[in-house]
Order: C-alpha cells, then structure tokens, then sequence
C-alpha cells in the first residue's frame, strides 16, 4: 500500500514533505476504503434486490434517525481531524524559522530571476546549500505567477507590486523541478528551473564566484554560457531560427525598423537597452514580452554577451 | 389555490384521468413550421431548443478537448502551437461552463419537466422564458465572434493583471459572458416564482419532487451569484477599455481583489452545476427502485444546505494567493463543512436501494455510474480542502482530475441520466436499450482511462495548462489521450441512437418506467397544455405503495381550459390497479 | 396558437397558465422582487469594490469627495425621492381606475428622471473640464494624491450604472404611458404599473445609499 501512495507523490526531498504525505497517505487510504464499501453496497445492491416481478412490493422506509446520525456525525469528524492535521501543517509551511537564509526571487514572463545577499544573481537555476532553512521572498515584475517545487511541496503565487514568501530546508542534494504554476502567456510551460541543492562548502563557493568573470575563457565564449544560463535563447535563436523574439544571429550590424521608434544600425548601445529597457524598441512583426534584466545582467555581462554576438553571422 | 386548510375546508370533486397512452396531438405537432419554434413560449419546446443548443456546444467543447489531449501525446510541439493550445484550453473550459454545463439540467431539462412536475400549465413568466434562451444565444454568438477575432487565451477563469494586458479579444469574451448571465439569472427568477406560485391543487411542500427541491435550490444560487460575475466581467471589460484600475497594481488596483470577486460567484456556481444532477438522481433512483426515497427532507434540505454554505467558501480556491493565513482557515473549514450535506445525499441514495425492486434500464446504470465517480470526485475535494495539501496540489493535474470526476463524471453523468429518463416524455419514443447500455459503459471506461492518471501526473507534480511538459509525464499523457478518444465514441454512440430513436423509435406510452411521478401521469409526448385536466395531489411522488390510479386524479369539471363541451374519456371508479 | 385565456370566466389580461387574476398578479410581484434581489447583488459588488479601496486609501477618499458638490447631489436626493412619491401616486391612480391620474403622474415621475439625468450630465462635464475622467485618461492635477483616479473609477462606475438603470427606468415608464393611453389598465389589472414602481424604489434606494458614500464623506 506505501509503494503505491508513494509512487503517487515525487520524492520528498525538505523537512515538512513528509507532513504532506502523511495527510496526503492519510486521505488516499481512507477514502479508498468508503469508496470500495459503497461501490460494493452499489453493486451488491444492485444484484441482491434486483427486479423479480412487475408485482413487487418494496417496504415504506422513509427515514432512520438512529442511522442518518451516524453517517452524518462520523464524516463530520473525519473531515475535522481532516481539517485540524491541513491547518497545522499548513501554519508550518508559512511560518519560516527566523535564521532562514533569504534569498530574493522575481518572476518574470518568462523566467526567474534569484538574487542572492553579495549581489550574485542567477537565473532560472536556484543554488541552495543543504541542511538550511531558505526563505524566499518573491514578486513579479509583470502578471501573477506562481512558484512550485514539487520536491519541497512548497507552492506560493508571485503578484506584481508586492512581496510573498515562501519557507522550506531541504533535506538532500540535487536538483528539484521549479515550475510555474499559474498561467502566464504564450510560454508559461517554459517556465520552469531547477533547485540545485547543494553542500553549505559548495554553495559558499559558488557565492563567492557567483558573478566573478573567468579570465582563462574568452569574452564571446563567456557571452554565450552567459546567454544560455539566463534564459535569452528561450526566446531568441542562435542560427536564426524564429522564436518569440528575433535570432541573435545577423544581429550585430544590421539596420533595425521598430514599432515604436526610429530604426537604429544595432550596435552596443542597442544591446544593451534591449537588455535593460527591453521594450524601449520593440522590432517590427514582434510582441512586446521582453522581461527586462535590470539588475539581474551587470555590465561585464552585458559586454560578454556583446562580444558573443557579434560572432554570430 | 383550493386545498384543504385548517379552519376553510373546500371540497373538491376529483376524478381520476387516464393519460391518452397514443396521442394524435401534442406539443410538438401542437403548432406547425420554423417560425413557432422561433416564436414558442411553450416551456417544452424552449427546453427543447436549449437542449439541441447544449449539445451543439458539448460537442464543441468536446472536440476541443480532444485537440488538446492530441497535442498533449508529445512532451513537446506535436502539431499546434503554444498560442493556439493555450486559446483552446480556455475556450474548452469557458465552453463548457457557461454554455453546457451551467444551463444543461436548469435550463434544458429543467425547463421541460418543472411545470409538468408541479402540474403546472407552463413557467410563470414564458416570454420571460424565450427571451433567456435568445439572450443564450446572443451571448453565444458574441462569444464565438471573440474565437474568431483574436481568440482568448486567459484560462476560463480571465485572472489579471493578465486578462487586463494580453491582446486577445478578452473584451468581446467577457461582453458574451455578461450577457450569458442574465439568462441564467431569469431562468433563475421563472423557477424560483413557478415553483412557489404555480403548483397544483393539493401540492403542498413535503409533496414536491426532489427535482424541484434541486431546482428550487439552483435558482437561488443562480439569482444570488450570477450578478456578481455581471459586475466582476463589467470591471474587466473597463480595466481594459478605460484603464479604470481596479484589478491593476500598476494603477492601484488589487490583482488578488480580482479573484475574490470571481470566485465569490464562480464557487457557487459549480453548485449551479451540480445541484440539478442531484435532483435528476433522486428521481432517477426512486424510480427504478420502485421505493420510496429515503431521507426525504435530508435530500431537500441538503440541497438548500448546499446553496448557503457554498456561498462561504470560495477562498479555497485562493489558498496560494497570498489571502491571509486566517481568511484561508476558515474557507478550508467551512469546505469541509459543505462535504457533509453531499455525502448524506449518497447514503440517502444507496439506502433508497436497499431492499428496492431495482430495473436495472439505462438510466439507473447512469445513476450508478453517478454514485462511483461522482463520490470519487468528492473524495479529491476533500483531499483539495485540506490546506498544507492543497499547497501541493493546487495549479496541477490533481485539480483537473477532481473537478472532471465532479463535472462530468457527476453532473454529465447524471444529465444522461436525466435525458434517458425523460426522454420518452419528451418525444413519445424509446431508444436502443443494448446501444444505450454499451455506450454507458464505454463512456465509464473511457472517462476513468482519462482522468484516473491525472490524479497521478497532479500528485507527482505536472502543472495545469501546460503545453509542454517534462518526459516523466509523457505515459500518463499518452494513457489519458488514448481514454479520450474512447469517450469520444461513447458520446458518438449516444448521438447515433437518440437521433434513431426520433426517427425510428418504438413508440413509448405515458410511463414506461412505471413512476408515481405527476410528469408520468400524462401522454407521451406531453399534451400542449401539459394537462388534460388540472391535476390534484393527494400523496408524495414517491409513494410506491400506493396504487397508480391515485396519482392520476384532477378536478372533476375543469378539462384545464380543453374540451369545451365535448365529453373526455375518465374513469370514475376507484378500483385497485396493478403498480 | 389560439387563444385560450378567452376561456370563460376569466378577464381578458390573465394568461392562460395563471388560474385567476391574483394568482398573477402575486407571481408578477415576486418575479421583480427575485429580480430586485439580483440588482441588489449587482451593484453590491461595486459597494464591496468601494469599501476595500476606501480601507487602502481614507485619506483620498476624503480629499476627492469634496470635487463633487455635494448641493446638486442632495437635489438629486431630492428630485429621487419625490419621482418614488410620484410612482407611488401613479399606482394609487391605478387602483382608483384613475386613469387620467396615472397619466398624469407618470409623467411627473418621467420628468423627474430627467432633471435627474440633466444634472448628473452637467455635473460630469464639469468633472470632464477638469480633466476629471475615468481611469488612465485622468488628467486632473487638483488632488494632491497619486491614486486620485482610484475614486473617480468608482464614483463614474457607481453612478454611471445607476444612470443606465434610470434611464431604463424613464423607457420603461414611458412604455406604460403609451400603453395607459391605449387603455390596457384599470382597477383590475394594472400589474406593469406595480412592478415598474418596485423597479423605480430599488432605483431611488440605491441612490440613497450612493449619494452619502460619495459626496458626505469630506
């Protein structure tokens, strides 16, 4: 009976999981056990009294006091427990520990973005270290999205103009799904980023390089890891391919006709506005969705993936 | 009207009516051509046209369906785009709410059985009555004008700030769905007043069908909630067009405000959704049991208990909103709380069986097929009222599941059961008894092929409207696509003999079902007039041990406004009579 | 189809489906009065979209309100109130087959509703001068307040559907003019009078309760 309610349900890989699952298990095994006992008495029913002439009589039994209380009386019970063990658990999923590790998140259409305390960003790829409460406080740069890591059992929905949190320590490295959950346009099923748990050692590490530039590799090929770690070539293509926004490649150079501005030869100026007001000219025969990386892509960034351009034919 | 009062006792001379079991004439040879169904107030024939109406958009909303669990066979692009499955399951959704499932029992069914099961000539307001189904069709035809100017792709529930910000033709969807409303709430209105001030001599409260307990209990919800969806659509529309900011947080609005409203109608509209199945049910079960019900005023009131407390609940659809910790609390407790009054009524049922004199005919298989999948359904909710996991589950499959095994697997179900039923009072002809049982068993292993693995896929983490999605889910995916299909053939099966029943069946006489229900002591087809003779109530339409003939009574010198001066055919015996 | 309420016995105006002249005329009443229930609901969501914004914002509330002039309202108040005595008179009419007074006073009750409508016109071309519109067009600097247009949003809102609803009102009345003029009512029947006047009341007590919420909290 576990394996089958635990195939049901992802790995539980934080602290409060298992209170989940529990009430979750709870739930599953005793509505399956009513279940079967009326779709027997539905089937046994059905058989036993089925009609034997056209001169049956059946008996006049309008009502039963003692039984009707019964089964009204036992369910409300079951579902108060129901409802007392959800709440509980419920008020330690939003009642973070108070030495939680914050780290801030913004949804944006269509990615996230994860700021953490030195300034280091990340996006789409959520680092953590292991065996720490995490708290994360959230908000969107546009419409409502929602923040989902089945692993963790942890969901919240992300407003504009507004901040919510959620809490949760994970319990094992690795990397959990992050999703979104409430639909947000064309690419909400995009959405989705990876929980990469790791130990406190090497999440220090990483914090520490973070937005460190690696002299050893070259500018476009640190332009490209950075094009992809951001999540750009969701929406534009590297060889031209189209896609919600236009290809990278042919870019550098061209002569640019906009919308809602006057065409400009696209040149750094123009890369980096595109990145930072995205939609200060929004192309011809494309929608205005750009999320902007304000605060998310430094500048050394913004020349990396300059440099990473303009090799793009 | 004439009943018997404590201190006013008026005597009645009633005799008993036989119903015509071969009718020549009836309500629908009653007036010929197109133009008297255009122009009918007849309540038959407009539930007539909102059934054919209903079916249109079920089979609309169903091939949608089919096209997007089609797309879903691929993690990834199979043969449409995001954009396009993204309008499509919004309009599958908004199809199916507001143009099949909203009006399907009220206003189909609803408006061809409530007068003749109250004894009633016709609703009390029928002009009322035509213009609710032109103002359907109105808000139809705006809502297709939306598909094709630009599509819709919000998700039937139109959140902001993103229905205030996508291009889509949201203004022209939200304009067909106001307008929709005010069908539903004077349908509302006409019951409401029909089932107080029209009943026949004699029907007293504790005599009403539970049908019209299921009725009577819709309308209320339909009348209290609807206008709030009118005002919360009317805001949108002005967001949009005047940026009046109510919704926007750029503006100074509330996105969450957005939900509440929506949902403070939306939550009891699912009871809308669902209370007239329980009434279809109750009458369904009682007849072919050939026993009383069980639990009489439990079921009646139930029904009413049901339309109170799902006013006080649709928090629990907001429960990863961002409401307080508090306000979710206490929508988690009364959610839980609502189940109760249900889960009486399927108890109710199944001891209506016990020791009954069960007829296993299509519609009591519906009705059983009701009582599986529907408690199923119920037990999801609960599982969704639960608040740390509802956390989990919310946004994901699990709910999609859930709310198919209420909606369809309940309120279709027990709809089929309705149209089975009723069928031959509706059209004075039977169908296929072998096709129907096939199809029914079709569609029972179809719908759970397609919805049981959805639990599954929610539980393990798969979002809701999804257009692509990770590996791990494609064998579910591909399993519920291929239930799909077989719940396609099940429908289309059901279509190819109802449609030979109108043109072939056998004929079908005035009950063939044997009920002690009012509606079944009249001709099938029903007379124009619904009545040949003003009916007159002496016992409850459950009564199984009391004799046929005492059923069929109506005031001695009143022919209901017919046969003036011509001698009508009556018995004026009181003999005992075979059920 | 023929026409059976010509069934003897029965006066000419009840239907068919309706056993006597009461049992029609109760239905017709309830019927409005479900339906007033509906426009209660209607309009509610808006009261509830008042209150959770005068919750964020009382300060603005409190600013905006004294842009609206609180004199002509509390003539509106007044003109409302008087056209309810009129309806109400009209319907009295009825009863007494006074037909000529139900002309009469249904013509004052019209009149009424639209020195309504004239001074709710001028008082919202005068917001318009200002640059007082609904909304994102909103371009009024006299509020020293950055969510100003949050309150007018409302205020046209809330008072426009209530000037849609009198004027639907004033087409209605009109209607039972004509049809007062055709001799379609008397003593025996004069339910359309009836249950246009609830209509009317629901009209006039919305206002009631529109006017101190907007223009008497400065």
């Amino acid at each position: 009976m576990n394996r089958l309610t635990d195939y049901m349900l992802p790995p539980a890989r934080s602290t409060l999981a298992s209170e989940t699952d529990a009430l979750f298990h709870f739930i599953n095994v005793t509505s399956i056990i009513l279940l079967v006992g009326i779709t027997f008495a539905i089937l046994y029913f059905a058989w036993k009294y089925r009609r034997k002439s056209d001169d049956d009589v059946t008996p006049v039994i309008t009502h039963n006091n003692k039984l009707e209380i019964t089964w009204s009386v036992i369910p409300l019970i079951m579902v108060m427990i129901v409802f007392g063990w959800g709440f509980s658990g419920y008020m330690n999923l939003v009642t973070p520990p108070d030495d939680a590790y914050e780290i801030r998140v913004e949804g944006a259409s269509w990615n996230w973005r994860f700021f953490y305390e030195n300034g280091a960003t990340s996006v789409n790829e959520l680092n953590v270290p292991v065996d720490r409460p995490i708290k994360l406080i959230m908000s969107s740069t546009d419409v409502i999205h929602s923040f989902y890591v089945p692993d963790f059992r942890v969901k919240r929905d992300v407003l504009p103009n507004r901040y919510s949190s959620i809490w949760f320590e994970a319990t094992e490295t690795g990397e959990s799904h992050i999703f979104c959950t409430e639909y947000c346009g064309t690419q909400h099923s995009n959405m989705d980023g990876t929980v990469n748990v790791m130990s406190q050692d090497e999440f220090d590490i990483w914090l520490e390089a973070g937005n460190a530039v690696d002299e050893s590799v070259p500018p476009a090929e640190r332009g490209e890891a950075l094009v992809s770690q951001n999540g750009c070539n969701a929406c534009h293509s590297a060889d031209g391919s189209s896609g919600v926004g236009p290809s990278f490649a042919g870019l550098w150079g061209s002569e640019r006709t906009f919308q809602n501005a006057d065409p400009v030869t696209a040149d750094e100026n123009y890369i980096r506005e595109s990145i930072l007001q995205s939609n200060a000219k929004v192309l011809e025969g494309y929608d205005p969705v750009m999320p902007s990386y304000q605060g998310v892509i430094n500048d050394q960034q913004i020349s990396d993936i300059i440099e990473y351009i303009k090799t793009l034919e | 009207m004439a009943t018997a009062e404590a201190s006013n006792i008026k005597r009645l001379q009633v005799k008993r009516f036989k119903p015509d079991e071969s009718p020549k004439e009836h309500y629908l040879n009653a007036e010929k051509g197109l133009w008297s169904w255009l122009t009918t107030v007849d309540h038959k024939r407009i539930g007539l046209m909102y059934l054919g109406s209903i079916a249109l958009f079920f089979l609309i909303g169903g091939i949608l369906a089919l096209v997007l669990r089609t797309e879903l066979l691929t993690p990834t692009r199979s043969f449409i785009e995001a954009d396009t499955y993204n309008q499509i399951f919004t309009l599958h959704g908004a199809i199916m709410i507001f143009f099949f499932l909203v009006p399907s029992v009220p206003a189909a069914l609803g408006n061809f059985i409530l007068p003749l099961q109250l004894g009633a000539k016709d609703v009390a307001f029928p002009r009322l009555n035509l213009a609710s189904f032109y103002i359907y069709t109105i808000g139809a035809i705006f809502t297709l004008i939306a598909i094709f100017t630009g599509g819709i792709d919000t998700g039937w529930t139109f959140y902001t700030p993103y229905s205030a910000e996508t291009s889509t033709n949201v203004m022209m969807m939200t304009l067909g769905i106001f307008i929709l409303g005010f069908s539903s709430i004077l349908t509302g209105v006409n019951f409401i007043v029909t089932i107080h001030k029209m009943r026949a001599p004699g029907l007293t409260w504790n005599k009403l069908p539970l049908n019209i307990w299921a009725l009577y209990a819709t309308s209320i919800i339909q009348v209290l909630a609807t206008p709030v969806l009118a005002i919360t659509v009317l805001l949108l529309a002005m967001e949009r067009a005047l940026g009046i900011g109510i919704f926007d947080p750029a503006l100074g609005g509330d996105p969450v405000l957005y939900q509440h409203f929506f949902w403070f109608y939306s939550h009891p509209a699912v009871y809308i959704m669902i209370v007239p199945g329980f009434g279809v049910i109750s009458e369904v079960i009682s007849t072919f049991s050939r026993k009383t019900i069980f639990g009489y005023w439990a079921i009646a009131l139930s029904s009413l208990a049901i339309a109170f407390i799902g006013f006080l609940v649709w928090g629990h659809h907001m429960f990863t909103a961002g409401q307080s910790s508090l306000a979710s609390m206490v929508f988690s407790f009364l959610t839980f709380l609502v189940g109760i009054p249900t889960g009486i009524k399927i108890f109710n049922w199944l001891a209506t069986m016990y020791k009954g004199s069960i007829d296993m005919k299509t519609p009591m298989l519906y009705a059983m097929v009701f009582l599986f999948l529907f408690t199923i359904g119920g037990f999801t909710g609960i599982m969704l009222g639960a608040l740390v996991v509802d956390i989990h589950l919310h946004d994901t499959y699990y709910v999609v599941a859930h709310f198919h095994y209420v909606m369809m697997g309940g309120m279709v179900m027990a709809f089929l059961a309705g149209i089975h039923y009723w069928w031959p009072k509706m059209f004075g002809k039977m169908y296929s008894e072998f096709w129907a049982k096939i199809a029914c068993g079709i569609i029972f292993v179809g719908f759970n092929m397609t919805f049981l693995p959805q639990f599954i896929m929610g539980a393990q983490g798969m979002p809701r409207r999804y257009y692509n999605y990770i590996d791990q889910f494609q064998p579910f995916h591909q399993f519920s696509t291929m239930g799909s299909y077989v719940l396609g053939v099940g429908f289309l099966i059901i279509a190819a003999y109802l449609i030979h029943s109108l043109l072939r069946g056998k004929e079908a006489g005035s009950n063939p079902w044997g009920s002690r229900a009012l509606e079944w002591q009249t001709s099938s087809p029903a007379p124009h007039h619904n009545f040949e003779h003003t009916p007159v109530i002496i016992n409850g339409p459950y009564d199984y041990h009391k004799p046929m003939a005492e059923f069929q009574l109506g005031i001695a010198h009143s022919h209901n406004g017919h046969h003036e001066g011509e001698k009508v055919d009556v018995e004026t015996t009181t003999a005992q009579e075979k059920a | 189809m023929s026409d059976p309420s010509a069934v003897k016995g029965k006066p000419k105006h009840v239907k068919h489906y309706f056993v006597d002249s009461d049992q029609q005329f109760e239905a017709s009443k309830m019927g409005m009065w479900v339906f007033l229930v509906t426009e209660i609901l209607f309009f509610g969501g808006l009261f509830a979209a008042y209150i959770v914004y005068r919750s964020w914002y009382p300060d603005l509330y409190l600013q905006a309100s004294t842009e609206l002039d609180t004199f002509w309202g509390a003539v509106n108040t007044a003109v409302l109130i008087g056209s309810s005595l009129t309806v109400a008179m009209s319907i009295r009419s009825a009863q007494l087959n006074q037909i000529k007074g139900l002309i009469t006073n249904l013509y004052i009750t019209i009149s009424l509703a639209c020195v309504f409508m004239v001074i709710k016109f001028f008082e919202y071309t005068h917001k318009f001068d200002k640059g007082i519109f609904p909304g994102e067009y909103y371009t009024y600097e006299g509020i020293a307040h950055e969510k100003a247009n949050i309150f007018f949003s409302i205020y046209y809102m809330m008072t426009g559907l209530h000037g849609i609803h009198v004027i639907i009102g004033i087409g209605l009345m009109l209607f039972l003019v004509v049809k007062a003029k055709k001799g379609a009512f008397s003593a025996e029947y004069y339910t359309p009078v009836e249950i246009t006047g609830l209509y009317w009341h629901l009209v006039d007590v919305i206002w009631i309760f529109l006017f101190p919420l907007l223009y008497l909290i400065d």
